[in-house]
């Protein structure tokens, strides 16, 4: 075993001056989710608790496990779209514990627009499902939504990854063997009427749940019958007469109680076959990683400082130390569970391809998880480069992480540009999570190197036809496309469209990774098959 | 001296009993129910034998097979305690057919005394002091009634073949005589087979003041001095001393002649007491007058308070006198040193109006033992309290030099009691030793009932410290069981099973709610790194704490720094701080709707008890109040009545059926209104 060591000092001034730059980052994603947290708004909130309804973060609560960690995701979905109307999407998701089980969360907030489904809210839905499938994590709906949002119908209900793929989802994940179990808090009309019916067992809360395919208005209009809510679709119908419902519950907490009882019932047992260790803290405190990353973002770093404030007593057993040294590999542990780590610690050449292709070989045959620590500006460019074939190198690299059938963890700790963020196993690539640190950037390539690129096809055009292009012009051109990619490279930006599962601050990366690695175990590590390497 | 002897008892009295004999070099021999394999008393002894089923009359009453218990371990002679058979002549006399030595009375004597008119001529002839009365053999209720009337009310109705306050009625007027007088026969007969009562004047600020007489085979008697155990509840002595407060060596003598006369006017052999009630108006200037009541014939519960003011051990002059040896001591070589008193720890709930309490103790505490403090008890903690025995848990006694300081030692004594998993009379004995007639020796037997009110105040309030010390013990107890659960899964490192509530990017907080009677008190937890940081009703405060290897809770509240001992017992939490026991109810939403989905009008038994009586049929329509099932538990006898106008629907048990706390006993329908 060896043991990372640090070169860096904690009270100097450049780490110092990177702490504070970090910090002010955390500080506006924390104050950025307090707001988001809040759901609705205060008069929403207000009037959702005077109907006798316990808010949707109280839901969370009183269902998992006291004391249960919750690991939330895509905090930030929909962040400044739909005119800011949507926090968190008006659902939250997340994986918490209920009687020691990790399950999947999902949860609609009534005080958002009625709970009803942005296109963000379907896309949020079904990676909490999609992240429910991968690692058979049972699923727990708590609903209260008005269904589809109308207004934005076309990019929530006709196309395959839209609204039905939820029930769609519930069916193909039930006939897996993974439970899905629906609480009816509030509404659930027309195409919401499917989650409850759709699951396994269903309970539904007098005087506050319903479940209908049309609910009275559209009733009154299609047969000019007149009913209430309740008669058309509550609970002492559903559980007496319908039978769309299982389970009668007087009030919130008894019904969140009843969900308890039915997973106390699923008679399951976690099978974690991998080799386990007693955790130990890292030998450098992981607060100090808000120290470590450079303010100034072209400045490089050695990212086994990182490491060593990640994995389990700081020790990392490093595969070819000596070959393709732009990329660090080795094994590890975070909280007691082994992992593989692949670690950009500069631009990939040929070298630190293969050698990544080599590492998640040995982990996929051994079934070691794999955690991708990704800051990568792309791939080596130039004639050399091309001509002894970087290409090929890199499609090795991308063959190995598309193949490999362990799980797979992302962390954006930097850049995330171009081809390296194929390598570095980006969204694509199908990692079970992916998260981004708020320094992060992602994009295409970078901006400046975008807008150079744009600025030269330009140039040559206009002198082509024999034109001038001063360089005041030339900065005009390039500023507009600096600042989208600033923008739009954002990870508030990215988050928002759900490019990651979240935004989290560096000293939270290990136990994100802790919960996300064991709630991983849940489903069996499978083999793993290769395509053709080019040779 | 006797080698072996067998105790046919149980509880503390049968652990008395092997003290003495195991310090004599006596080996000792145990009886027990098939309820009480792992009691105490069974552990102590040299030897131990089942004699039956749990209830009395199939074990602790069966004479036969203890007698052949005896035979066949080679035991010499029976103890028989108090209680049980230590007052059955039938028994007495049977052990001599079986040649062995009963340790008590000859069996004329208990019969003498048994019957309490016969015991009043004997005595009256003997020119003991009677209270006026009827003692007549003729029963019939009219007749009763007339003598009641002669009498004049307050009158006393006791049943004849009765002791220990069962059986009892008082009358307050004419009027309620003929309903009082059916319950006691029904009581008495059901108690001791025998409905016969007799009448006494009842005396409004009686003291009961009893002598400790011991006389030998030589046909020598004296008297080892009195106790006073006015201080009763429900007629049940609850709070002895020795000597009685305010009594004078010529009241004293008196009254201990008076005694040992009575001994000896039956021919009596052992250890006895003669209860004697004394009139108001007796204390330091007058000498007033006595009553003769009666005369038990066995060791009494509060013998040691005698045994701690004299020095002497009344087990040990038991067995001496039973192995024909003289008395050890003369008249004039006994002293009275220092004051005692002795509290009788029961498991009872003083506000539910001293109802006993069943259950499993789970939690037991106790001063340590001196030459000051005496604990004689045969539970431990583990064991269940039953319907089928006595529910006393312990008898706490303590000894000074004078009253005051003896009351001091017992009070410091009881605050350090500690029992947990049925409810106790400790808190209700402190105050009663802290209240100013106690005090005072301002005593009579009315003395509870007086002070009603500074005796059973309202349970004490949580504060702030309180609270937190509850929510410290529940948000550690979290952790345990997630460690627990974790320990024992294929995923043991699991940082799930992590218990701060993390959560991504923001703060997290658990709720607690405690429930004392209606306050109820929300506790928020706020979670961070390595502790809590609390909302309590006064303020935030940051909390952190510890169990201590001694089982108790070391909490750090800012800066101040609370021990506390803290037992949970399903959603009930008993915090014990500051020599206070706070009992709190953790408040959970979601299992309380689930109990109020009980579809209500059932009527379930308030304790495990015996149907005696169906006062109902099905069908019947009945109003508000009307008796509908009489249950007897604990000797007592508990009515359930309508709670509103209805319809019994129907009837669940019949009588002589044995029900269980919480058994629905029948199904009742309100009228909708």
């Amino acid at each position: 075993m060896s043991t990372l060591k640090t070169n860096l000092n904690a009270r100097s001034a450049e780490f110092r001056a990177n702490a504070g730059a970090m910090s002010a980052l955390v500080d506006d994603l924390r104050a950025k989710i307090d707001q988001i947290a809040a759901g609705g708004g205060e008069a929403a909130r207000a009037k959702h608790i005077a109907r006798g309804k316990l808010l949707p973060r109280e839901r969370v609560r009183t269902l998992l496990d006291a004391g249960s960690p919750f690991l939330e995701l895509s905090q930030l979905a929909a962040l400044d779209m739909y005119d800011n109307e949507a926090p968190c999407a008006g659902i939250i998701t997340g994986i918490g514990r209920v009687l020691g089980q990790e399950c999947m969360i999902v949860v609609n907030d009534a005080t958002v627009k009625g709970g009803t489904y942005f296109p963000m809210t379907v896309k949020k839905h079904l990676r909490a499902q999609e992240i429910a499938a991968q690692n058979n994590l049972p699923c727990i709906y708590l609903v209260d939504s008005g269904g589809a949002n109308l207004p934005t119908w076309e990019e929530v209900f006709p196309d395959r990854e839209h609204f039905g793929r939820i029930f769609y989802n519930q069916a193909n994940m039930s006939a897996a063997g993974i439970p899905q179990i629906a609480v009816v808090m509030g509404s659930c009309t027309a195409g919401g009427a499917y989650v409850p019916a759709m699951s396994d067992e269903a309970i539904i809360v007098k005087e506050q749940g319903t479940i209908f395919l049309g609910g009275p208005p559209l009733v009154k209009a299609a047969t000019g019958e007149i009913v209430t809510p309740e008669e058309l679709g509550g609970a002492d119908v559903h559980t007496r007469q319908s039978g769309v419902a299982d389970h009668y519950a007087l009030n919130d907490a008894h019904a969140l109680a009843i969900a308890r009882t039915i997973v106390g019932n699923l008679n399951r047992a976690k099978q974690v076959n991998t080799v386990l260790r007693e955790p130990r803290e890292p030998l450098y405190p992981t607060e100090e990683l808000r120290g470590v990353i450079p303010a100034d973002t072209r400045k490089p770093y050695d990212v086994r400082e990182i490491i060593a404030r990640i994995v389990d007593a700081s020790e990392f057993d490093e595969f070819k130390q000596n070959y393709g040294t732009t990329l660090v590999t080795g094994f590890a542990h975070i909280h007691g569970y082994p992992i593989g780590i692949v670690a950009n610690n500069g631009i990939l050449f040929s070298e630190s391809a293969l050698k990544a292709a080599h590492f998640i070989e040995l982990c996929s045959q051994r079934g070691i998880p794999l955690l991708f620590l990704q800051n990568i500006t792309g791939f080596m460019v130039g004639k050399k480069y091309e001509t002894s074939g970087i290409a090929r190198d890199g499609a090795k690299m991308v063959t190995a992480v598309s193949c490999a059938r362990v799980p797979k963890f992302t962390v954006i700790i930097g850049g995330s540009y171009g081809a390296g963020n194929y390598g570095m196993c980006g969204r694509a690539y199908s990692p079970r999570f992916l998260w981004m640190w708020p320094n992060a950037r992602i994009s295409v390539m970078g901006g400046a190197q975008a807008a150079s690129v744009l600025a030269t096809v330009r140039r040559d055009g206009i002198e082509a036809k024999g034109g001038s292009w001063s360089k005041e012009e030339e900065e005009a051109f390039k500023q507009p496309i600096l600042e989208q990619y600033d923008r739009n490279g954002h990870p508030y930006y990215a988050s928002a469209r759900l490019w990651d599962d979240g935004v989290i601050a560096p000293e939270d990366t290990r136990r994100v990774l802790g919960l996300a690695l064991s709630a991983a175990l849940n489903a069996p590590i499978e083999a793993t098959r290769f395509g053709v390497f080019r040779m | 001296m006797f080698k072996k002897i067998l105790i046919a008892n149980r509880g503390e009295i049968a652990c008395r009993v092997i003290k003495t004999a195991q310090r004599l070099g006596v080996k000792t021999v145990a009886v027990y129910s098939e309820a009480d394999a792992l009691a105490r008393h069974v552990g102590l002894a040299d030897e131990a034998y089942c004699i039956g089923p749990a209830a009395a009359k199939d074990s602790y009453l069966r004479g036969d097979k203890i007698l052949e218990t005896a035979k066949n371990c080679g035991a010499q002679a029976v103890h028989p305690g108090y209680g049980f058979l230590s007052e059955n002549a039938d028994f007495a006399e049977d052990c001599a057919k079986s040649g062995l030595v009963f340790i008590g009375p000859p069996p004329a004597a208990i019969r003498a005394m048994g019957s309490k008119s016969a015991a009043k001529d004997i005595m009256g002839k003997a020119g003991v002091p009677l209270v006026p009365g009827y003692h007549g053999e003729a029963q019939e209720a009219a007749l009763l009634q007339k003598e009641a009337d002669k009498i004049g009310y307050p009158v006393l109705i006791k049943a004849s073949a009765g002791g220990g306050g069962k059986g009892m009625r008082i009358v307050e007027k004419a009027a309620d005589f003929a309903a009082a007088l059916a319950s006691c026969q029904r009581e008495s007969k059901a108690s001791f087979g025998d409905e016969r009562v007799l009448l006494e004047k009842y005396l409004t600020r009686p003291r009961h003041i009893e002598i400790q007489v011991f006389a030998d085979t030589q046909g020598d008697a004296l008297y080892l001095f009195e106790r006073d155990c006015s201080v009763q509840r429900r007629h049940q002595k609850v709070l002895e001393e020795a000597p009685a407060p305010g009594m004078s060596q010529a009241r004293r003598n008196s009254m201990g002649e008076a005694a040992v006369a009575a001994a000896k006017a039956i021919g009596y052999v052992g250890a006895g007491t003669v209860e004697f009630i004394a009139e108001p108006g007796d204390g330091k200037k007058s000498a007033g007058t006595f009553y003769f009541m009666e005369m038990n014939t066995r060791l009494q519960v509060e013998h040691p308070v005698t045994e701690m003011i004299t020095g002497l051990d009344l087990v040990e002059w038991q067995l001496r006198v039973a192995c024909g040896e003289p008395l050890p001591r003369a008249q004039d070589e006994l002293a009275i040193n220092g004051h005692a008193l002795e509290a009788r720890i029961y498991a009872e709930d003083p506000d539910k109006n001293f109802l006993p309490s069943t259950g499993r103790i789970t939690h037991l505490a106790a001063p340590a033992e001196s030459r000051h403090v005496r604990i004689d008890t045969g539970v431990c903690a583990g064991d269940a309290i039953t319907p089928f025995y006595d529910p006393m848990i312990a008898k706490l006694i303590v000894w000074d030099l004078d009253r005051p300081s003896a009351l001091a030692r017992m009070r410091g004594a009881l605050e350090q009691f500690q029992v947990v998993g049925v409810s106790t009379n400790t808190e209700f004995l402190a105050r009663l030793v802290s209240c100013e007639a106690f005090a005072k020796a301002d005593l009579d037997t009315g003395l509870i009932e007086r002070n009603r009110a500074e005796l059973m105040p309202a349970p004490p309030l949580a504060g702030d410290e309180v609270l937190a010390l509850a929510a410290l013990a529940e948000l550690l107890a979290i952790e345990r069981r997630a460690k627990e659960r974790a320990a024992g899964s294929g995923d043991p490192f699991s940082p799930w099973g992590s218990c701060d509530g993390w959560r991504l990017n923001q703060d997290n907080h658990h709720i607690l709610i405690f429930r004392q009677g209606d306050r109820e008190q929300a506790v928020t937890a706020h979670y961070r790194p390595g502790r809590f940081e609390l909302e309590l009703p006064g303020g935030r405060h940051s909390l952190t704490g510890a169990w201590q290897a001694d089982g108790s809770l070391t909490a750090w509240l800012e800066n101040a720094v609370l021990q506390a001992n803290v037992v949970r017992s399903g959603q009930t939490l008993d915090v014990f701080f500051r020599g206070t026991r706070y009992q709190l109810e953790l408040h959970d939403p979601a299992l309380h709707e689930i109990d109020t989905d009980a579809h209500g009008g059932n009527l379930r038994a308030p304790m495990p008890g015996k149907i005696i009586a169906v006062l109902t049929k099905s069908g019947a329509k009945v109003e508000k109040g009307t008796p509908l099932i009489i249950l007897e538990a604990m000797k007592m006898e508990h009515t359930i009545v309508a709670p509103g106008r209805g319809t019994v629907k129907e009837i669940h048990y019949k009588v002589g059926e044995q029900v269980n706390e919480g058994a629905e006993l029948l199904g009742f329908e309100l009228d909708k209104d």
